[in-house]
């Protein structure tokens, strides 16, 4: 097509893959058709889940998946930082940690000898760590997994040359846009939509259930107003902690409103 | 609806299903209470005979639960969380596109939603108050919005009074029902055995007429008013007053802000459901091929970050500086834009906090409470 566009090249994409379970690079590959045409606009030098393989290329834009959490994550993110114009972390792992990042309120050695035959093969960390706590990130897209129009329209944001719009309201906007009852008012669930980032669409609330937090803390998310209100609908304190500590525990108004709850569960 | 009591008539049950065919053969798409997710909301009826009866909603701070009428009644629930605030102010819509021509030049154009004709059977007085308070704001002189003037001309509305008020509504100490009196195309009042019915447009009377309706009776009519009456007797929530500007303005630092505060979840939920909240957020959805955007026009609240966002600073950092702003826009500075306050006791954003805050008892507390 003629014509002036905000980038005459090609920037060159590489995604990257850390502690994680594919499913953010899932998100990206579910696109289809949109994927296809994304392609047409920009180079994909490194995805291993769709084909690509240059893990080391200097590129302009690095989406990171997974979080950090064997010592060679550690070397591997430093490497990618230096290389990488901008470096974008996708999903809960690559922004908080994950769901592995429970073992950082645990002994994860411990478990390790438990679980597997041969423990001396198992290299990780005491703590999986989100990709921020090690080099400077210039934006996050938090959820697990994230979305994949949320990635098209980061992506096409940049190759517009402008900010990506970050979204910190909570999941409840996207339930009163949708027209979806509230669950907590209509059912008496206990749902983590109010303190929650949006972004996902509303979808479990959409389907009748509480929605579990997996794209973390919302802006201003009010956790002891919200776990003031567990208590009210009948979760016990440890129940509130897990509501707390699950995908996103280490994100840290999680945490702290999880370690606020265990004390509730001690007294 | 009672004031000209020789137009009214009387529509037995058995002819509430002639009512929606009469809509749809006019070209309406029939809106009415239907039960979805444990709450009564607006969609589409399929058959004429698919209003459902008996459906009750017991409502509390917090608390939704459908009940069942004991006296398997129509319209024996008062409200659900939301009724025409969606179909007239969408919760998100195009406002205009752009495109890349071959030249490389932009072209930008209008776009108009193809809004459907709509009957929404079963409005509340409450919320035909609050459609005329979006009127007013979003059909000012000069500043008319095209978008919401489309949808809005193309709606039928069936109002019904209510008989049954939750334990959240106050709409009588609003002065905004619980008997509809203007801003309807028909108005229903039900009775044991059928409705009065009563026309308050053109397009009502002429639907009206094609039912040929026996003339309600001087008891049935006074039957519905004293319904009406028993109504507004039975509401056990008020606001202290109509006008309560200078009384909340004059609050800006008091404690009780701090404390509301330490509760509120600054979801917004009470801004969503509130039908006469109107803020909005612009964004813009480029095309993948980026030859192409579109504007569009989303539901914001108060509550959110981005909605304070000034020029280098946020002026609404906190949810005490938000609950404020929402109380004291949609209580006192309403006044100053239309005349009067923005609340018409509907009772939705009591309802409806997932903490169950009760904006008639925050109100009492801090004008009741003395000056701080």
């Amino acid at each position: 097509m003629k014509g002036p566009t905000a980038i005459p090249v090609k920037p060159r994409v590489a995604v990257h893959k850390f502690s994680s379970c594919d499913g953010c690079q899932l998100a990206l590959l579910n696109l289809g058709e949109d994927l296809l045409e994304l392609a047409e606009r920009v180079e994909l030098v490194h995805f291993a889940e769709a084909g690509p393989i240059d893990p080391m290329a200097e590129v302009d834009v690095a989406f990171v998946e997974g979080s950090v959490s064997t010592p060679e994550d550690l070397e591997r993110i430093r490497h990618i930082r230096e290389h990488s114009r901008m470096l974008i972390a996708i999903g809960a792992c690559a922004t908080s940690g994950g769901i592995q990042a429970l073992r950082n309120n645990a002994d994860g050695a411990e478990w390790v000898t438990r679980i597997y035959s041969h423990p001396e093969a198992i290299a990780s960390l005491a703590h999986s760590t989100p990709i921020s706590s090690h080099v400077k990130v210039d934006f996050e897209l938090w959820g697990c997994p994230v979305s994949g129009p949320q990635m098209l329209a980061v992506v096409n944001a940049l190759l517009l040359g402008a900010a990506p719009r970050d979204n910190a309201d909570k999941v409840c906007t996207e339930c009163k846009r949708h027209g979806y009852p509230c669950v907590m008012v209509s059912r008496g669930i206990a749902c983590m939509g109010p303190v929650t980032r949006a972004g996902c669409g509303a979808l479990c609330p959409g389907l009748g259930r509480d929605c579990y937090g997996c794209y973390g803390p919302a802006e201003n998310a009010n956790t002891d107003a919200l776990a003031a209100q567990f208590g009210r609908q009948g979760l016990e304190p440890r129940a509130v902690v897990r509501r707390f500590q699950s995908i996103n525990s280490q994100a840290p108004a999680f945490l702290a409103a999880a370690d606020k709850a265990r004390m509730a569960c001690d007294e | 609806m009672f004031s000209q009591p020789d137009r009214a008539g009387f529509m037995p049950f058995a002819q509430l299903p002639s009512l929606v065919s009469r809509l749809s053969a006019l070209g309406y798409r029939c809106l009415g209470p239907t039960r979805e997710n444990g709450a009564i909301v607006m969609r589409e009826l399929e058959s004429p005979a698919d209003l459902p009866r008996g459906l009750q909603a017991e409502q509390a701070p917090g608390h939704y639960r459908l009940t069942s009428d004991p006296h398997n009644r129509y319209f024996a629930w008062s409200n659900g969380p939301q009724a025409i605030k969606p179909l007239s102010f969408a919760p998100q819509e195009s406002l205009w596109r752009v495109e890349r021509d071959e030249a490389g030049s932009l072209r930008f154009a209008a776009v108009l939603p193809a809004a459907d004709k709509q009957a929404i059977i079963g409005v509340r007085a409450c919320d035909l108050a609050a459609l005329a308070l979006q009127d007013a704001h979003f059909l000012r002189a000069g500043r008319r919005d095209p978008h919401y003037a489309r949808r809005r001309e193309q709606l039928f509305l069936v109002a019904v009074q209510c008989a049954e008020p939750a334990s959240t509504c106050f709409c009588a100490s609003t002065g905004d029902g619980p008997t509809p009196t203007a801003g309807y195309d028909l108005a229903l009042a039900e009775l044991a055995d059928g409705f009065v019915a009563v026309a308050g447009s053109d397009k009502g009377d002429a639907v009206l007429k094609t039912l040929s309706l026996a003339p309600a009776t001087s008891r049935q009519i006074e039957a519905a008013r004293q319904q009406g009456a028993a109504a507004a007797a039975a509401q056990t929530r008020r606001l202290p007053g109509r006008n309560l500007r200078d009384a909340l303005m004059s609050r800006l630092e008091h404690p009780r802000w701090d404390e509301v505060a330490a509760r509120c979840l600054a979801c917004g939920n009470c801004t969503a459901v509130c039908p006469t909240c109107f803020c909005h957020a612009e964004i813009d959805e480029p095309a993948l091929n980026g030859q192409a955007s579109r504007h569009e026009r989303i539901w914001d609240s108060c509550f959110g970050e981005s909605h304070g966002h000034l020029h280098g600073f946020n002026v609404r950092p906190d949810i005490r500086s938000r609950y404020r702003q929402w109380l004291t826009h949609k209580l006192a500075t309403w006044h100053d834009q239309f005349g009067r306050s923005g609340c018409v006791g509907c009772g939705r954003c009591i309802a409806w906090c997932p903490v169950g805050i009760d904006l008639t008892e925050e109100t009492a507390a801090l004008i009741e409470g003395g000056q701080p």
